[in-house]
């Protein structure tokens, strides 16, 4: 028995493609992405409605990427920040596929890779599979914070919703990149209860998840070219670290953080960094996994990191659980 | 860590400060440059013939209009952001409050959306200013009752 689930058919990611916002599309990262939309809209008259185009949008890509039509996909795996993730079910119910709505706030892409490993090696019906997630800053502040034009400061631990969106598409293959094992993360309530330090409130589930899996593979972080974690931001990039410290484990300079990378924190406001399900998700299919294809990275760790909150949860004090679930790919021949 | 509190402890420890010598610099000069600007606005309307009530009613309605215009035009958060609470204080703050809520909940709709949401952040200002306003009414009847 363990926690580390190793697919019995390997799976391979053979498509990706990722969309941004204005912002982000003037990070560090800007160039790497498939399409960007300065005006955060996507075409649509509301921001709700934006998420659900930048989903889609993102889909559109990685199907365009692999040549292939929506009908190829059997089954499609989303998840996006808004309440009863209507920006997934917004954007993508024209496709007209068996869909999966998934919600682990901003571990979602993780989440998703899991479920359709899972699936996809264990059901012989399933040939394709899709999984999409995004995050809207304005959808975001609208629905957590506070309105867009209000003028106010916030703590330098706060962290800034990318308005970004990803998917990957998955089938049974042995070569290209591919889905080495998966593992869900634990619930973990770390007494945080401030929604403007969510890296402090993801970092044990973080610390929680790596010391699991690299006691139970008997791995160290240097069997990987990067140890990648969704947006634990530098507040909770640092955290982890020490969390991880008294174990005797050091990621040191394998530890890549998506929501560090996806803004310049010289030229750009966002505090302790970029955060929601769509950072993990762009910076993947923008950054790493096309690193994999050119075999410029062989072996990585993608750990995703959720805040699972609302809300009302918040405003009653409650502890923001933390969550991370964490798969890793290999590029094989 | 051991437990939920010594993590906390350290979590709050570790964690940066905001600049507050640097927001309160940038409140006092940009919150008192706004109460310059209220102060010339009255003079003007004091010299185009007004009485000092009605200068002082229509100051308050032209930095509330600055305000809301500001905010409509997407500038006011970005100087909100560096001066903090110099335009929080002010009667500008309360114009973006509620201004801000308005624009943002125009698309669920004129009554569910701007109606029932335009006070979301001022609303508590209202609410406990209108009934601290009727206490001190109560009191104050009572003390002159016997003076």
């Amino acid at each position: 028995m363990g926690h580390i689930l190793k697919p019995r058919e390997r799976v391979r990611i053979f498509s990706r493609g990722s969309a941004v916002g204005h912002d982000e599309y003037r990070g560090p990262l800007g160039g790497l992405f498939d399409f960007h939309d300065k005006t955060d809209r996507f075409g649509a008259d509301t921001w709700e409605k934006a998420e659900g185009e930048l989903g889609r949008t993102a889909l559109n890509l990685a199907l365009n990427r692999a040549k292939l039509s929506h009908t190829v996909l059997d089954l499609l795996f989303a998840g996006d920040l808004q309440n009863q993730c209507v920006a997934s079910s917004g954007g993508l119910s024209s496709f007209g596929l068996p869909y999966v709505g998934l919600y682990g706030a901003c571990s979602t892409f993780v989440e998703g890779l899991l479920c359709a490993t899972m699936a996809l090696s264990s059901c012989r019906e399933l040939s394709r599979v899709g999984v999409v997630t995004t995050s809207h800053n304005c959808a975001a502040e609208r629905q957590f914070r506070l309105p867009l034009e209000y003028g106010g400061q916030r703590t330098p631990t706060a962290q800034w919703t990318a308005t970004a969106g990803g998917c990957v598409l998955l089938e049974r293959g042995e070569s290209g990149v591919c889905v080495d094992r998966v593992m869900a993360g634990r619930m973990v309530d770390g007494g945080i209860s401030d929604a403007a330090n969510m890296g402090a409130a993801m970092a044990p589930a973080a610390a929680d998840s790596l010391l699991r899996f690299f006691s139970e593979s008997g791995e160290v972080p240097t069997d990987y070219d990067a140890v990648v974690t969704g947006d634990l931001g530098r507040e909770g990039s640092a955290i982890l670290s020490d969390l991880l410290a008294p174990h005797g484990i050091s990621l040191g300079d394998r530890h890549r953080d998506c929501g560090v990378m996806l803004y310049d924190p010289d030229r750009q406001d966002v505090h302790a960094g970029g955060s929601g399900c769509g950072c993990i998700a762009s910076v993947s299919c923008a950054y790493f996994l096309p690193k994999m294809e050119k075999k410029e990275m062989k072996r990585i760790l993608l750990m995703a990191t959720g805040a699972l909150m609302s809300p009302s949860s918040i405003q009653q004090g409650g502890a923001i659980i933390g969550i991370a679930p964490i798969v890793t790919l290999e590029v094989r021949e | 860590m051991d437990n939920k509190q010594a993590y906390k402890k350290y979590v709050d420890r570790r964690a940066a400060r905001s600049p507050v010598l640097r927001n309160c610099v940038a409140a006092f000069w940009v919150g008192g440059s706004i109460c310059v600007l209220g102060q010339l606005l009255l003079t003007l309307y004091r010299r185009l013939g007004l009485l000092l009530d009605e200068a002082s009613t229509l100051v308050s309605v032209s930095l509330i209009f600055l305000a809301a215009a500001l905010t409509a035009l997407g500038i006011f958060d970005r100087i909100a952001r560096y001066a903090g609470a110099g335009t929080l204080v002010p009667i500008t703050g309360f114009a973006n409050s509620v201004v801000s809520p308005a624009i943002d909940t125009k698309s669920e709709g004129l009554v569910l959306g701007v109606g029932a949401k335009i006070f979301t952040i001022a609303g508590p200002v209202l609410l406990y200013g209108i009934l601290c306003g009727a206490v001190y009414g109560v009191i104050y009847y009572i003390v002159t009752l016997f003076m």
